[in-house]
């Protein structure tokens, strides 16, 4: 067999049902020899970013690796995008790029990339085989390294002649790894010394992250929560690691999150971060972060211990695992008082926006979240319709919400929802985007049109780049720059001339009529474009860099002047 | 306050894998003041030395990152009691054969060598601390120096210990 039919064969045995991809010379090869394994499903997209946030939203909401195959040059650098969103959230993506033969490599031969090079900073490993018996070997190291520890995108550069190559191959090599080694069960006497500080408590907050819904921890984490009867925020990208319509949830917390999660925040006496990495839109200004409340972090990645807060106590394991050895040391807390006082704040600081003056974001939102039952699958773009989304569309199960949280990629949304939706083909899955993202990979509707996937795409469209805006009105004395979307098109009729089915959205009391339609409509895709007020703003909000005591609850008054953000963005 | 550190990394011997070291300290600020590299006695893997410049309140966190890295099997930093420092150097002298006499004197001070002489030039070859060589080239400095390049700091742990 050639190199080509090797890749092919590890691919089967890895189990792999979809490759996102789009051919071209230097990977003619491995096309080729896809032909004669049906079973592996070509996803040919219409631009290789697309590819993988594809696989990215296949990988987040299914928990299997995502397989990308892309040509050499443009093709591979078409990626970059999409393995810098994986590697930032830590989703577990193949990358096999074609490359050109190696008596050309570094010569600027036609269609020539250092793609190995160019994405190094973003992987969480990389290969370029220049020999065939390493091929089936490698191939199997990327898989494993992909999915397992903390999972990230590996990518494999494979020059044409490689891949041509005859050799007989046994499939026998075993992975040689010699530096890589994974963390899985805790130090138990720094468990024990987590269940001290945790039964000395009186105000203690469980902040959990994307390392719980990657180590499938819904049932320690609910257990942890319950049986110390503390309160559970959970980050944007660990909504739904703990159900966010359970009684101790406080729902999101950070930069947008709600107002009763960042307030048990700063009051809290014991914060304890469950596969979560203080991010900088959580802690705000970090030296005035929970600087009085004991700090415990669980995470499978060392390197995140003292990285932005220096913990009083670090468990390096996976979550589960921890939690599982944790779990009999603990007991119930007596934290009435503190439960009593978060719910005055549920109570006085609601989520919530205006009923009139047209129709709302978070009003369309809202609704579908009520219609939907909280179950489907929701992909987002990024940008305000991301954060309403985040705080009115609740999560009750990890792996529902996909979105791209470290990167805070545009042009996300919409194609990872194809990729959720291949996945999980019995789940409602839903693209919530906005004007500006959504342009960036519309494209992609050719795609899901062909395979007649029912995802709902639902356009929150208020002609502007809307978070910029609020941020100029808010910090730039509402100077706008380069934040119209004048020149958007009619979306409805963009999706009529690939096929699509389309509806408006335009009056506040046509919300649950429009969405019930688009819901039960399951012939392939459809578009919702809801044309919502132009100038609505994200609330709550801490402003980058403040402290988290500095967040504003509602619009500030205009008279009130705000100094520009110290954090970066 | 910048200050320096000596790590001693273990790698898998592949292409690239020095480019992942070199970016960890680069994206963190840090710079490298000498690096050395070679098989090590199983030429699988590599031992480095590298001496770095940077925040000392960084530091643990790039050695963790650095441990991270797929093809780093360790990397540690080493108290300088704990271990043998060695580097070499060669200084050339830009001398005429009047003024030689004085340069040999220091030469044998510093239990250096001369390993090559002409009648305008000596190239002197030293091994020992980085200190010794800093001193040598303090005294050098003055009468004729034209080039020093200098080993980098290689390090071994004392002992059986595995460095």
């Amino acid at each position: 067999m050639n190199g080509a039919q090797i890749v092919v064969e590890v691919l089967k045995k890895q189990g792999v049902e979809y490759i996102f991809g789009y051919p071209g010379g230097a990977c003619m090869p491995i096309f080729d020899a896809l032909v004669d394994a049906p079973e592996l499903k070509i996803i040919l997209v219409r631009h290789e970013q697309g590819a993988t946030h594809m696989a990215d939203g296949y990988a987040r909401s299914t928990g299997k690796t995502g397989v990308v195959l892309v040509t050499s040059g443009p093709g591979a650098t078409n990626t970059v995008t999409g393995i810098l969103t994986a590697h930032m959230d830590s989703v577990p993506l193949v990358v096999l790029t074609g490359q050109t033969i190696t008596p050309n490599l570094g010569k600027d031969a036609f269609q020539e990339a250092d793609v190995f090079g160019v994405t190094m900073p973003v992987v969480k490993h990389s290969y370029l085989v220049r020999d065939v018996k390493d091929l089936s070997r490698i191939i199997k190291e990327a898989f494993h390294l992909a999915s397992s520890g903390r999972p990230g995108p590996v990518l494999v550069d494979l020059p044409k002649d490689v891949v041509s190559e005859e050799w007989t191959e046994d499939f026998r090599a075993e992975l040689d790894l010699p530096g890589y080694q994974v963390q899985s069960k805790g130090n138990s006497e720094n468990i024990k010394k987590v269940a001290e500080m945790l039964s000395k408590s009186k105000r203690p907050l469980l902040y959990v992250g994307a390392g719980a819904v990657i180590s499938g921890s819904a049932k320690q984490v609910l257990k942890l929560a319950e049986t110390l009867q503390a309160p559970v925020t959970t980050t944007l990208l660990g909504k739904g690691a703990f159900s966010e319509i359970h009684p101790l949830s406080v729902g999101m917390l950070g930069m947008h999150g709600t107002a009763y999660a960042n307030k048990t925040v700063v009051d809290c006496d014991l914060i304890m971060a469950v596969g979560a990495r203080w991010d900088d839109r959580i802690t705000g200004k970090v030296s005035e972060f929970c600087t009085n409340a004991t700090k415990i972090h669980i995470d499978i990645d060392p390197a995140e211990f003292g990285k932005i807060i220096q913990p009083d106590v670090s468990v390096n394991g996976d979550v589960s695992a921890v939690l599982e050895e944790l779990l009999p040391q603990i007991k119930k807390l007596n934290t009435k008082d503190w439960l009593k006082t978060i719910d005055v704040w549920k109570k006085k600081y609601p989520l919530k926006f205006p009923k009139r003056g047209g129709l709302r974001a978070q009003h369309v939102l809202a609704e579908l979240d009520r219609l939907t039952a909280s179950k489907a699958v929701i992909s987002t773009d990024v940008g305000q319709h991301q954060m309403w989304a985040a705080q009115f569309c609740k999560s009750i199960r990890g792996r529902q919400w996909l979105s791209s949280g470290g990167a805070g990629t545009m042009g996300y949304g919409f194609p990872a929802a194809i990729g959720a939706q291949l996945g999980n083909p019995k789940e409602v899955v839903i693209a919530v985007v906005g004007d500006g993202g959504f342009q960036m990979t519309m494209s992609e509707l050719a795609t899901a049109a062909i395979h007649k996937l029912p995802i709902k795409i639902l356009i929150i469209n208020n002609r502007y780049l809307g978070m910029v805006r609020q941020w100029q009105q808010l910090f730039f004395d509402n100077r706008e720059s380069g934040v119209d979307m004048e020149g958007n098109p009619d979306f409805v009729k963009i999706g009529e001339a690939y096929g699509i089915k389309g509806f408006h959205l335009r009056r506040a009391g046509d919300v649950t009529k429009v969405l019930k339609k688009a819901l039960a409509y399951n012939e392939g895709p459809c578009i919702i474009e809801a044309e919502v007020t132009k100038a609505d703003n994200v609330f709550p909000m801490i402003p980058a860099g403040a402290p988290v005591s500095e967040m504003l609850i509602d619009e500030p008054h205009e008279t009130r002047k705000l100094k520009k953000p110290e954090g970066s963005t | 306050m910048e200050e320096k550190f000596a790590i001693s990394i273990y790698v898998c011997n592949k292409p690239g894998v020095l480019v992942r070291l070199t970016q960890t300290f680069a994206r963190r600020g840090y710079n490298i003041d000498s690096l050395v590299v070679s098989a090590a006695h199983n030429t699988d893997f590599s031992r480095i030395t590298v001496v770095v410049q940077g925040e000392p309140s960084t530091y643990d966190q790039i050695l963790r990152q650095l441990n991270k890295l797929v093809d780093v099997v360790h990397a540690a930093s080493h108290e300088s009691t704990d271990v043998v420092d060695r580097e070499m150097a060669l200084f050339k002298v830009n001398v005429d054969t009047k003024k030689r006499a004085e340069i040999f004197q220091i030469v044998e001070v510093f239990r250096a060598k001369t390993v090559d002489i002409t009648d305008q030039s000596l190239v002197i070859e030293t091994t020992g601390d980085s200190s010794k060589i800093d001193a040598l080239e303090k005294l050098l400095g003055p009468m004729g120096l034209s080039e020093m390049v200098r080993s980098g700091k290689l390090i071994m742990k004392r002992g059986i210990a595995e460095t």
